[in-house]
């Protein structure tokens, strides 16, 4: 990946990511004041398509836009050099697997 | 007024003078002064006084700064003044920094300009209204100072960073309709030596002395390998 490539994903997530924040937070201040447990929230989430699809992007969004972030921190103020981009990667990766557990665990039946 | 002046390379220290004030006093004039009168041996670069050249750009007081346009009145207010050579750059003595490197990245920029027409065509007729003329002439009247790498903290972090005179330089290229290598020098700008490692925190608009907007310029290169597909593939 070059450095225009990333530049482009990065600012893509962006996009995706402040839309998924606002959905994500009225989400949960509607659900709060509409008084619902957990139990209830997961009776409504297990099983939704839906609620996946959109938890699986904003994961994958934050999994990319942070690493990209991550792999500049290494390179400007770490000086780590190419060794930036295999951190990066990891943490990206780390970040996709515990997400998508998380959202696994929400959704599955 | 006591004036701390750095001597010495690399390594080395600041020595203090004591420089009478003048009205309408600029750092360039303190400068002069402690060649002329204090210590001949002292070494720094100046040609114009006027602000055209660029030669004289340096630390003062911490920020970065042209010194034959800087009044001593604006910059010690306290009275103390500490005059150093531009960051960023090697010190090759006293007050002069070596500025190799600030303008071989102007070259790696592909900050010449590549003609389309030859001796034989006519003049190009350059609409002066049209958006790309404009956009170049905002960035045109750098005069290759150094004030913005010596602000730049990108530059600082990561020393292949190219720096915003030299992407602004680019900048007024592509948008120069005579000019024949737009696809070219968007790659060369491209990348994380390039125009998207800029980090948009605008040392380079606040400090230039011409008052340009490097980052508005580098800005414009993001969004222009973006649109046309071009740098770095």
């Amino acid at each position: 990946m070059n450095g225009r490539r990333l530049w482009i994903a990065q600012r893509v997530t962006a996009m995706i990511l402040a839309l998924c924040v606002v959905v994500h937070l009225a989400t949960i201040i509607y659900a709060v004041h509409g008084g619902l447990g957990a139990a209830q929230i997961l009776g409504r989430t297990r099983g939704s398509i839906a609620i996946g699809g959109f938890y699986a992007l904003f994961v994958v969004a934050a999994a990319i836009h942070g690493g990209i972030g991550l792999r500049t921190i290494a390179m400007e103020w770490l000086r780590l050099g190419r060794v930036s981009n295999w951190l990066a990667g990891l943490v990206a990766l780390a970040l996709v697997v515990l997400g998508l557990r998380a959202v696994v665990a929400v959704v599955a039946a | 007024m006591e004036v701390r002046v750095w001597r010495g390379g690399a390594t080395g220290a600041f020595e203090s003078f004591e420089v009478p004030r003048q009205p309408s006093q600029t750092v360039l004039d303190v400068v002069t002064h402690i060649q002329r009168h204090l210590d001949p041996t002292l070494s720094y670069r100046f040609a114009c006084r006027v602000g055209m050249c660029g030669s004289c750009a340096m630390t003062v007081n911490g920020k970065p700064r042209w010194t034959c346009r800087t009044h001593v009145d604006k910059v010690a207010a306290s009275g103390r003044l500490e005059i150093a050579p531009l960051a960023n750059l090697p010190v090759v003595k006293d007050l002069v920094a070596d500025m190799r490197e600030f303008f071989d990245k102007w070259a790696r920029a592909r900050g010449q300009f590549t003609p389309t027409r030859t001796r034989s065509d006519g003049f190009a007729v350059v609409n002066p209204e049209s958006s790309a003329r404009r956009e170049a002439d905002a960035g045109v009247e750098c005069i290759g100072c150094g004030v913005c790498y010596a602000a730049c903290d990108v530059v600082k972090w990561n020393p292949d960073y190219l720096g915003p005179a030299a992407l602004n330089r680019a900048w007024t290229l592509v948008n120069d309709e005579r000019d024949g290598a737009k696809a070219a020098r968007l790659d060369a700008v491209s990348g994380d030596a390039g125009c998207h490692s800029c980090h948009t925190m605008m040392s380079c608009t606040e400090h230039c002395p011409k008052h340009l907007s490097p980052t508005r310029s580098i800005s414009g290169l993001k969004r222009m390998t973006w649109r046309l597909g071009k740098g770095g593939e």
